[in-house]
C-alpha cells in the first residue's frame, strides 16, 4: 500500500508541482488549501506525512502542527514544515512544536523526495 | 527668577520716575500759577505725584507676577 | 485742667501704657508668638522717622518756606522704591553676621575693625546729639506752653535759667529713665527688642491720629476747608509766596539737598537702621513697608501746610513761633481735649525717637567704643568666671544717660538759635557721612579700612567745620569772627563759604564739601593698596550677601580651640543657660548628641563668634574669641584662595548641574531615537521577511516545475505545456513584485517622478477599462460605466492614475463570482473635486480586513476563491498615489454584498493654490 501524503499549502502552483512530483513517485496525495482544511484531513484521512506550509489562511502551519501533536491518535503522523521565511527562529520554533523536518522554499525536488523518504523510513 | 527681575526693574523705574517728578525742572512748571479748584497747583501736583509713586511701588512689589 | 500735675500724670500714664505694650511684646516674643511679626507693624515702626521735627517742626518750616518741608519725606519715599534691593541686602548681611548697629555694620565690613567702629560711633553720637536736643526742645517747649495756658507765652531762653528750673532737664532725665527701662530691661544683652518695636508702632499710630485731628480741626473747624485757607493766603501779599513757588530762598539746590539728605537719613540714622534692619523679623515685611511707610509719610504731611497757613493767618503779628502752631492753635481756640491729644502726639513723636535712637547709640557706644577699650585691659574682662552680661547692661545704661545729658547740653548751648528743622538737618548731614563707606562697602570689593577711616574722618571734620561749629557760633558760644572772617582769619576758610563757595544754603554747602572730602578720601585711600585678608573676607561676605550661596559657605578661620572654652566665653556674655542651649542646638544640627562630641573646628568657632557678636559687636566678638582660640592667621593669598575655591566650587557645581541636565536631555533623546530605530528596524525586518516570502513563493513553483521538466524528458506534452505556462506566469509575478516593491520604495522615499498635468478623468477610466477588458471577458463579467460628459479637469499624472484604475479593476475582477460578475465604474462631481467608485458584486470584505488590505503584503483572500495572484502591494501603492494628488482612497463593503473602492481627486483649479501654498 502506498504511503499517503497530505500537501497543505495555499499556493496553487506549488501544490500542483509537488502533487505531480509525489504522484509520479507513487505516493497517494491529498491536498489542503488552508490550515483548517489541513487539520481536518489529517484527522479524517490519517496521512502518513504532512507537508505543511507555515503561512496559510485561517490557521497557520505552526498551529496545525501543534494541534496534530496534541492528539495522541495522530502520533504516527510525520510532519515536514515548508516555509518561505527561512529564519532560524522559525526553524527552531517549528521543530520545537514537534515537526519532524523542516525545509526552506525554494527547495530542489530531489531534496524534497529524499526528506520525504527519510521521514517515511523508506 | 524672571519674576524677581521684572519686579526689580519696575521698582528701579519707579525710583527714577520719582526722581524726575520731585525735582527741577518739572516742579518749576507749577510755580506761580493760578489755583486749580482753589488749590495751589504746586501743592496739588506734589501730593498727586507722591501718591502715584506710592501706588507704583505697591503695584510693583506686591503684585505676584504669574 | 492743664496744670503741671495733670500733664505729669497724663505723660506718665501714657508712658506706662507704652511700657505695658512693650512688656507684653517681650513676653509674647519669649513665648515665640511675636507681636510684631506682621508687615504693618514693621511699616508703622519705621515711622519712628517722624519725630517732633515732623510733628511740630514741619509746620514751622512750612510757615517760612511753603512746601519746602516736603523733600524730607519725598526722599524716603524714593529710597523705599529701592528698599527691596538696598534694605534687603542690609537685612541679609545683618542677620547672617548678627550685626547690632550701623557702627558694627561698617566695622564688620572693613575687617571687624575696632577703630572704624569707634569712629562711626563718635560720628553718630556727635551727629545725633543735636537731633536729641531737638526732641528735648520740642517736648519741654510744649510743656512750658501748656503751663501758661490759657495765655500763649513763648518759652523763655533756657540758657538764662538754672538747670534745676529748666523743664527740659527733667524731660531729659525722665526720658533717660524710660529708655533704660525699655531698652536694657533684659539681663541678656541681645540686639533685638521686640517689645520696644511694638510700642514704637503704637506711638506711630498716636502721632498720626493726633496730628490729623489738629489738621482736620484747623482746616474744617477753624476755616472752611483747604480752598478757604488757600484763598485767604493768596489774598495776603505777604503770605502769597508760600503757596505759589516751590522752595523759598535758596531754590532748587536746597530742595535737592534735602531730598538727598533725607534719602540718606532713612537708611543711616541709627534708629532707622535699628528698626528697619536690626529689628526686622521677616524680610518679606519689606514688601508692605515699601509702600505703607511712604503712605504714612504722605498722610501725616497732608495737613502741614493748612495748619501752617492757618496759624499764620490766625496769629498774624502776635509773635507766635510757627514751630508751636500745632499746639497753640487749639490752645488759642480753647479746645482743651485737642490740646491734650496734641501734647500726647508730640510726646509720642519725641519719646519714640529718643528711645530708639538712644538705645541704638548706647549699643554702639557699648559695643564699639567701651568694650574695645575694656578688652585692651584684659584683666577687667577676663577675671575668671565673671558674668559679664550685667556689665554690658551697666555700660549701656550709663551710655543712655550720658547721651541724653549731652543732648540737653547741646540744647542749652545752641538749641535756641535754630528752628527745629534746622537742628534736625545738622544731624541728617552727619549721618549722611556713612553713605560712601556703607553703600560702597556693600557693592565695591575694593574699599579698604583705611579708605573708610579716611573718608569718614574727612567728611566728619568738614561737617563739624561747616555746620556744627557755626551752630555754636550763631548761639554765641564761639566768636562771631569765626563765621565772618574764617578760621584764623583766613577768608577762604570761612565755615559757610568754604573756599569762597557762595550762593548755596548752608546745608547744600556742607553736603557738597563733606561728600567731596568723604568720597574723595574713601576712594582715594582705598585705591592706594589692595585689601588685606580680613577686609577681603568681609568684602566677599557683604558684596555677595544676596547670592544664593553666599561666601559664608567658605570657612575663613584656621586654628585651635577648645569647645568648653568657647561655650564658657559665650556664657559669660549671654548667660550660661542660653549658651548651653545654643551650643546644644548647634551640636544637634551637626548630628552630634552633645556639644562635647564635636570638634572645635572653624564652623564652631564662627558660630561662637556670631553668638557673641549679637551681644558685643563683631569686632569685640572677634577679639574675645581670639582670646580663647589659638588662631593661625590666614594670609591674603590663602583667603583669596579659599574665596576663589568657594566661588569656583559654585561655578563648577552650577556647570555640573547644567551638564547633567543636558546629559539627561540627551539621554532621553537618544532613548527616543533608539526606540524609533528599533521600531523602524522591526518594520524593516517585517518588510524584508514579507518580501523574501513573496519572492520565495513563486521561485519555489518555478524551481519545482523546472526540475520536473528536466528530470522527466518523457513527460506528456500537455503537462509540459501546462508547466511551462505556469513557469512563465510565476516569472511575470516575480517581475511585477520586484517592480512594485521598487515603485513603492520610490514613492515612499519621495523619489518618484510625477508628471502632473490637467487631465480628463473620464478618458483615464475608459482607457483602463479597455486595458482590462480581456480579464472581464475571461471571467464572463460585465463592466458598466456611469460617466458624465465633460467632467471638470483634474491635476494628476495620467500613467499613475491608470495604474490605480488598473489595480482597482483587476482586484475587482479577481473576486467576482464566475459568470454573474459585474463591475460598475461611477464618476461624479463632489464638493471641490471628483469621486470615482469601482463597485463589484463579489463576496465583499470583512470590516476587520477593510484597513488591512491597504497595508503592504496583506492579502485578504478566501480559499474558496482562487488564491489572489497579486503582490499585496497594489492597494498601498494606489492609496499613496491618490494621496499624493490631494485625494483619498478607501473601501466600503458589506460582506456578501460586494465591495466599493472609492477615491476622490480635487479639481485642477482648487489644486493650484494648495500647491503654491506648499511650495
Amino acid at each position: 500500500m502506498s504511503k499517503k501524503i497530505l500537501i497543505a499549502d495555499d499556493e496553487q502552483n506549488i501544490v500542483i508541482s509537488i502533487d505531480f512530483l509525489l504522484r509520479r513517485e507513487g505516493f497517494s496525495v491529498l491536498v489542503a488549501n488552508d490550515g483548517e482544511e489541513a487539520l481536518a484531513k489529517v484527522r479524517g484521512e490519517r496521512p502518513d506525512l504532512v507537508l505543511l506550509d507555515v503561512m496559510m489562511p485561517k490557521m497557520n502551519g505552526f498551529d496545525v502542527c501543534q494541534a496534530v501533536r496534541a492528539d495522541p491518535d495522530l502520533s504516527a503522523t510525520r510532519i515536514l514544515m515548508l516555509t518561505a521565511k527561512g529564519r532560524d527562529t522559525e526553524v527552531s520554533k517549528g521543530l520545537g512544536l514537534g515537526a519532524d523536518g523542516y525545509m526552506t522554499k525554494p527547495f530542489s525536488t530531489k531534496e524534497l523526495l529524499a526528506e520525504v523518504r527519510k521521514l517515511l523510513e523508506m | 527668577m524672571h519674576r524677581r527681575v521684572l519686579a526689580g526693574d519696575r521698582l528701579v523705574a519707579t525710583f527714577l520716575i520719582g526722581c524726575v517728578l520731585f525735582n527741577y525742572p518739572l516742579l518749576s512748571l507749577f510755580d506761580r500759577r493760578a489755583p486749580v479748584y482753589e488749590i495751589p497747583p504746586v501743592y496739588g501736583y506734589i501730593f498727586i505725584a507722591w501718591a502715584a509713586v506710592i501706588a507704583l511701588i505697591a503695584w510693583a512689589i506686591e503684585r505676584r507676577i504669574e | 485742667m492743664l496744670e503741671l500735675p495733670v500733664l505729669i500724670a497724663v505723660s506718665l500714664t501714657y508712658l506706662g501704657l507704652l511700657f505695658a505694650v512693650a512688656w507684653w511684646g517681650d513676653k509674647r516674643a519669649d513665648q515665640g508668638k511675636s507681636l510684631i511679626a506682621n508687615a504693618s507693624t514693621y511699616a508703622l515702626s519705621m515711622a519712628v522717622y517722624c519725630t517732633t521735627w515732623t510733628f511740630y517742626g514741619s509746620v514751622g518750616r512750612a510757615a517760612v518756606s511753603g512746601i519746602g518741608f516736603l523733600p524730607i519725606y519725598l526722599g524716603p519715599t524714593l529710597v523705599m522704591a529701592l528698599g527691596w534691593f538696598l534694605m534687603l541686602k542690609m537685612i541679609r548681611i545683618v542677620k547672617a553676621n548678627r550685626i547690632t548697629s550701623i557702627a558694627d555694620f561698617i566695622s564688620s565690613r572693613y575687617g571687624k575693625s575696632h577703630g572704624l567702629g569707634g569712629l562711626v560711633t563718635i560720628i553718630a553720637v556727635v551727629g545725633i546729639i543735636p537731633y536729641i536736643a531737638l526732641q528735648l526742645k520740642a517736648i519741654s517747649g510744649s510743656v512750658s506752653l501748656l503751663l501758661s495756658y490759657p495765655e500763649i507765652v513763648m518759652p523763655g531762653r533756657s540758657a538764662t535759667m538754672s538747670v534745676a528750673a529748666d523743664v527740659s532737664f527733667y524731660v531729659a532725665l525722665i526720658l533717660a529713665a524710660f529708655t533704660i527701662v525699655f531698652g536694657t530691661r533684659h539681663l541678656e544683652a541681645t540686639e533685638r527688642h521686640e517689645g520696644m518695636v511694638a510700642a514704637i508702632a503704637l506711638e506711630s499710630v498716636v502721632k498720626l491720629v493726633s496730628f490729623t485731628a489738629v489738621g482736620v480741626f484747623v482746616t474744617y473747624g477753624v476755616y472752611d476747608g483747604f480752598g478757604d485757607i488757600f484763598q485767604r493766603v493768596i489774598a495776603d501779599p505777604a503770605l502769597r509766596r508760600l503757596v505759589e513757588a516751590v522752595p523759598s530762598g535758596q531754590g532748587y539746590t536746597n530742595w535737592f539737598s534735602l531730598l538727598f539728605l533725607s534719602a540718606m537719613a532713612i537708611l543711616f540714622l541709627p534708629r532707622q537702621f535699628q528698626i528697619a534692619v536690626v529689628e526686622n523679623v521677616n524680610e518679606q515685611h519689606l514688601r508692605r513697608a515699601a509702600w505703607l511707610f511712604p503712605l504714612y509719610l504722605l498722610l501725616i504731611n497732608l495737613f502741614v501746610l493748612p495748619i501752617a497757613l492757618g496759624g499764620l493767618l490766625h496769629f498774624a503779628g502776635q509773635g507766635v513761633d510757627a514751630d508751636t502752631f500745632v499746639l497753640t492753635l487749639p490752645m488759642a481756640l480753647r479746645h482743651e481735649g485737642l490740646v491734650l491729644l496734641v501734647f500726647i502726639g508730640g510726646l509720642s513723636a519725641g519719646t519714640g525717637m529718643v528711645i530708639v535712637e538712644t538705645i541704638a547709640l548706647a549699643t554702639m557706644v557699648c559695643n564699639d567704643l567701651v568694650m574695645p577699650l575694656l578688652l585692651r585691659r584684659q584683666t577687667v574682662v577676663m577675671g575668671q568666671g565673671r558674668d559679664l552680661s550685667r556689665l554690658l547692661l551697666t555700660i549701656r545704661r550709663g551710655a543712655i544717660i550720658v547721651i541724653l545729658l549731652l543732648g540737653y547740653l547741646y540744647f542749652r548751648l545752641a538749641g535756641e538759635a535754630y528752628a527745629l528743622v534746622a537742628i534736625g538737618l545738622i544731624s541728617f548731614s552727619a549721618v549722611a557721612q556713612f553713605a560712601p563707606a556703607l553703600i560702597g562697602g556693600m557693592y565695591w570689593r575694593g574699599g579698604t579700612r583705611g579708605g573708610a577711616l579716611a573718608g569718614l574722618s574727612a567728611g566728619f571734620l568738614v561737617w563739624m567745620f561747616t555746620l556744627l561749629l557755626p551752630s555754636f557760633a550763631k548761639s554765641g558760644w564761639l566768636p562771631d569772627a569765626f563765621l565772618s572772617q574764617g578760621l584764623f582769619g583766613i577768608e577762604l576758610l570761612r565755615p559757610q563759604q568754604l573756599f569762597g563757595l557762595t550762593g548755596v544754603d548752608e546745608i547744600s554747602h556742607c553736603l557738597f564739601w563733606s561728600f567731596f572730602a568723604n568720597i574723595g578720601a574713601y576712594v582715594g585711600v582705598s585705591l592706594l593698596r589692595p585689601p588685606m585678608a580680613a577686609e577681603a573676607t568681609q568684602a566677599a561676605v557683604f558684596v555677595d550677601a544676596l547670592k544664593e550661596t553666599g561666601s559664608r559657605s567658605a570657612v575663613l578661620w584656621r586654628g585651635r580651640a577648645k569647645v568648653s572654652d568657647l561655650q564658657d566665653l559665650v556664657g559669660r556674655f549671654l548667660g550660661q543657660p542660653r549658651a548651653q542651649a545654643a551650643f546644644g542646638a548647634f551640636a544637634r544640627r551637626h548630628g552630634a548628641e552633645s556639644i562635647g562630641k564635636l570638634e572645635a573646628d572653624a564652623r564652631l568657632v564662627q558660630f561662637a563668634e556670631s553668638l557673641l557678636a549679637g551681644a558685643i559687636g563683631s569686632a569685640s566678638a572677634r577679639v574675645m574669641v581670639a582670646s580663647v582660640a589659638k588662631e593661625e592667621p590666614l594670609s591674603i593669598d590663602e583667603v583669596m584662595n579659599i574665596l576663589d575655591e568657594a566661588s569656583q566650587l559654585r561655578t563648577y557645581s552650577r556647570e555640573l548641574e547644567r551638564k547633567s541636565r543636558q546629559l539627561q536631555a540627551a539621554t532621553l533623546e537618544l532613548q527616543e531615537a533608539n526606540e524609533r530605530l528599533k521600531e523602524l528596524d522591526r518594520v524593516k525586518d517585517d518588510i524584508m521577511s514579507s518580501v523574501t516570502h513573496e519572492l520565495r513563493t513563486p521561485l519555489t513553483s518555478i524551481r519545482a516545475f523546472s526540475e520536473l521538466l528536466r528530470d522527466d524528458p518523457k513527460m506528456h506534452l500537455a503537462d509540459r505545456e501546462r508547466f511551462l505556462g505556469l513557469i512563465v506566469s510565476e516569472t511575470e509575478r516575480l517581475t511585477r513584485l520586484i517592480n512594485q516593491t521598487l515603485d513603492l520604495a520610490k514613492i515612499e522615499s519621495g523619489r518618484a517622478d510625477w508628471n502632473g498635468c490637467e487631465l480628463d478623468l473620464k478618458e483615464v477610466i475608459e482607457q483602463s477599462v479597455a486595458a482590462t477588458s480581456q480579464l472581464f471577458r475571461e471571467k464572463k463579467a460585465d463592466v458598466v460605466l456611469d460617466l458624465p460628459d465633460d467632467p471638470p479637469l483634474i491635476l494628476a499624472d495620467r500613467d499613475r492614475l491608470v495604474q490605480v484604475m488598473l489595480n482597482l479593476l483587476s482586484n475587482a475582477v479577481k473576486f467576482l463570482p464566475p459568470g454573474s460578475g459585474q463591475v460598475r465604474v461611477v464618476l461624479r462631481s463632489i464638493d471641490g473635486g471628483l469621486e470615482v467608485g469601482v463597485i463589484d458584486n463579489g463576496p465583499g470584505i470583512r470590516p476587520e480586513d477593510q484597513q488591512l488590505i491597504f497595508e503592504k503584503f496583506r492579502q485578504v483572500g478566501d480559499t474558496m476563491t482562487a488564491k489572489p495572484s497579486g503582490t499585496g502591494l497594489g492597494l498601498p501603492i494606489s492609496r499613496r498615489i491618490i494621496e499624493h494628488f490631494g485625494g483619498r482612497l478607501w473601501v466600503e463593503s458589506v460582506p456578501g454584498e460586494g465591495a466599493t473602492f472609492r477615491f476622490t481627486l480635487p479639481f485642477a483649479a482648487a489644486q493650484q493654490p494648495a500647491e503654491a501654498g506648499t511650495a
